[in-house]
């Protein structure tokens, strides 16, 4: 398997010091080339397992394999797009697309890389903008060039496009199942999005809360491209989110209590 | 109307008042001189060359001096801000040196090094350095998580990260700092000066107040305060300005 996730667990010390599982045995396959989202309601611990794929974060028990080796801290194998862009305002599109191949690559190589991934997302045309200059779809295009650019195996997505607006999602929605179809990559896509995940990916991942567990695996067997198959698409969505309406109502009935008792 | 023309119509109202004070004989020539009588003890200054000997070695020790303070503030900084023994120790007690007034160490300079250049760099530069070293440490410790976690990712940490992403990030405390640092080592320089030898701007300062020539001591003091503000304003507040909007501030 590419990557496999055994029996990972995740504990914080909350306030008061005392450990709160956020991840419990989690079990997970994920074969190269796929496009898995992971789709949960607010505080399940998406970005928690994400950040620990990336390295980020350590787990509290178990572990994670990329290709049998175990992860212990972020490697150039995993690329990483935030929720927010998180480009280095202090330099220009095309330096921060370049950043990560400063060390192996001539400069003269780097900027022909940057510029073949910022082709890609179509911004050929703002290789010399700072990134205060762009628009926030924009921003987000130049992150994923960025994580693209140093050519990982894997692509982690944590809510990329969450922050924008429902064309720009759209139509980053196309040119990100674009590029995954045209470079191969495995995507791990988190999102709370039902119809962006249905859209996109081989798999859903379910995650219910408290604690954050997988509560089921969902095949997407819609044929591409997909708005060609609406009524699929409409039927699954129903089906997800009889899965997720018990978490959403969970969590909010324990957020209704919690205000009710202070 | 522009500010900048708002500016000067006051500027030359209040001149105006006051050489009319003057012509009407509201006070002496010996309490305030009239613009006329400063203009022509400024005029006399710059061409007998002695206040450009001034302005030349007053530059010299804040050159000498501020850089020292960037450099000095700058390493204790990124020193305070990395290590917690250090936050703890010099940290706390930059905070109680920067409430000093750098003049104050003057007579311990004097005994120091002699009543000379020295002592006068030595005040500037602890007038700059430690608002500098509190600058870059806030700067680097607030850098943004999000900038540290996506370098990482993309293979960056240590050394690399720090002067790729740390020190670039803070870069706005970095202005900050010098701009603040600019202005604590311009008035130790100006205190450090009047007690001390000349050349020097502060020196002809107190040279003049010593022979009663009323109009060079208000002409300095417009010297100091026209030199104060251009380098605050013109160069300071533009760089700081165009940094907060590239930084996204
Ligand atoms: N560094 C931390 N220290 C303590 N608790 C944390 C930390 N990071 C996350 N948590 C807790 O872990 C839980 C899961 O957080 P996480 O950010 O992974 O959720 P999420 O599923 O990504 O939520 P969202 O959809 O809102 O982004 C939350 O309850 C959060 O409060
Ligand atoms: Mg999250």
């Amino acid at each position: 398997m590419f990557i496999s996730i055994n029996q990972l667990n995740k504990q914080f010390l909350d306030k008061n010091d005392q450990p709160t599982t956020v991840l419990k045995d989690i079990e997970l396959d994920i074969e190269k080339g796929e496009f898995v989202s992971i789709l949960g309601p607010s505080g399940c611990g998406k970005s928690t397992l994400l950040s620990i794929v990336a390295g980020l974060t350590s787990a509290t028990n178990g572990e994670i394999l990329v290709e049998d080796k175990k992860i212990t801290k972020p490697g150039k194998d995993r690329g990483m797009v935030f929720q927010e862009a998180a480009l280095f305002p202090w330099i220009n599109v095309i330096e921060n697309v370049m950043f990560p191949l400063k060390k192996e690559m001539s400069k003269q190589e780097a900027t022909a890389q940057a510029k073949k991934y910022l082709q890609m997302v179509q911004l050929s045309n703002y290789l010399e903008h700072y990134p205060h200059e762009l628009s926030g779809g924009m921003q987000q295009r130049v992150s994923i060039a960025r994580a693209l650019a140093m050519d990982p195996e894997i692509l982690l997505m944590d809510e990329p496009f969450g922050a924008l607006d429902e064309q720009t999602r759209t139509r980053l929605h196309g040119q990100l199942e674009e590029i995954w179809i045209k470079t191969k990559k495995t995507v791990l896509f988190v999102t709370h999005s039902i119809s962006e995940s249905i859209k996109l990916s081989d798999r859903i991942i379910v995650m219910g809360t408290r604690p954050g567990t997988i509560l089921t695996d969902i095949k997407v067997d819609i044929p591409r491209p997909r708005r060609e198959h609406k009524e699929d698409m409409l039927e699954l969505e129903e089906h997800v989110m009889s899965y997720l309406k018990k978490e959403i109502d969970k969590v909010v009935s324990e957020e209704l209590n919690h205000e009710t008792s202070h | 109307m522009k500010p900048a023309i708002k500016r000067i119509i006051f500027i030359v109202i209040l001149v105006g008042l006051w050489e009319l004070g003057s012509r009407l004989g509201l006070w002496t020539e010996l309490i305030l001189p009239s613009p006329t009588s400063v203009f022509t003890a400024l005029y006399h200054g710059f061409a007998d060359k002695t206040l450009i000997w001034d302005l030349i070695a007053s530059f010299r020790r804040l050159a000498i001096g501020l850089t020292l303070a960037l450099i000095i503030g700058t390493s204790i900084g990124i020193l305070i801000a990395k290590s917690k023994t250090a936050d703890d120790t010099i940290g706390s007690m930059l905070l109680a040196l920067q409430s000093v007034p750098s003049i104050v160490w003057l007579p311990l300079a004097i005994m120091w090094f002699g009543l000379n250049d020295k002592a006068v760099i030595f005040v500037v530069i602890l007038g700059g350095t430690f608002v500098m070293a509190l600058n870059i440490r806030t700067g680097i410790k607030n850098v943004s998580p999000l900038y540290i976690r996506a370098a990482q990712t993309m293979g960056s940490k240590g050394i690399d990260l720090f002067i790729r992403v740390i020190f670039p990030a803070s870069i706005p405390y970095v202005v900050t700092g010098s701009r603040l640092a600019w202005a604590f080592a311009w008035r130790a320089l100006m205190a450090g000066e009047l007690l001390s030898t000349g050349p020097g701007l502060g020196y002809t300062l107190s040279y003049a107040s010593d022979f009663g020539n009323m109009s060079l001591v208000i002409g300095v003091i417009i010297i100091i305060g026209i030199i104060g503000s251009i380098v605050d304003q013109l160069i300071f507040q533009r760089i700081e300005k165009s940094v907060a909007n590239r930084w996204g501030l």
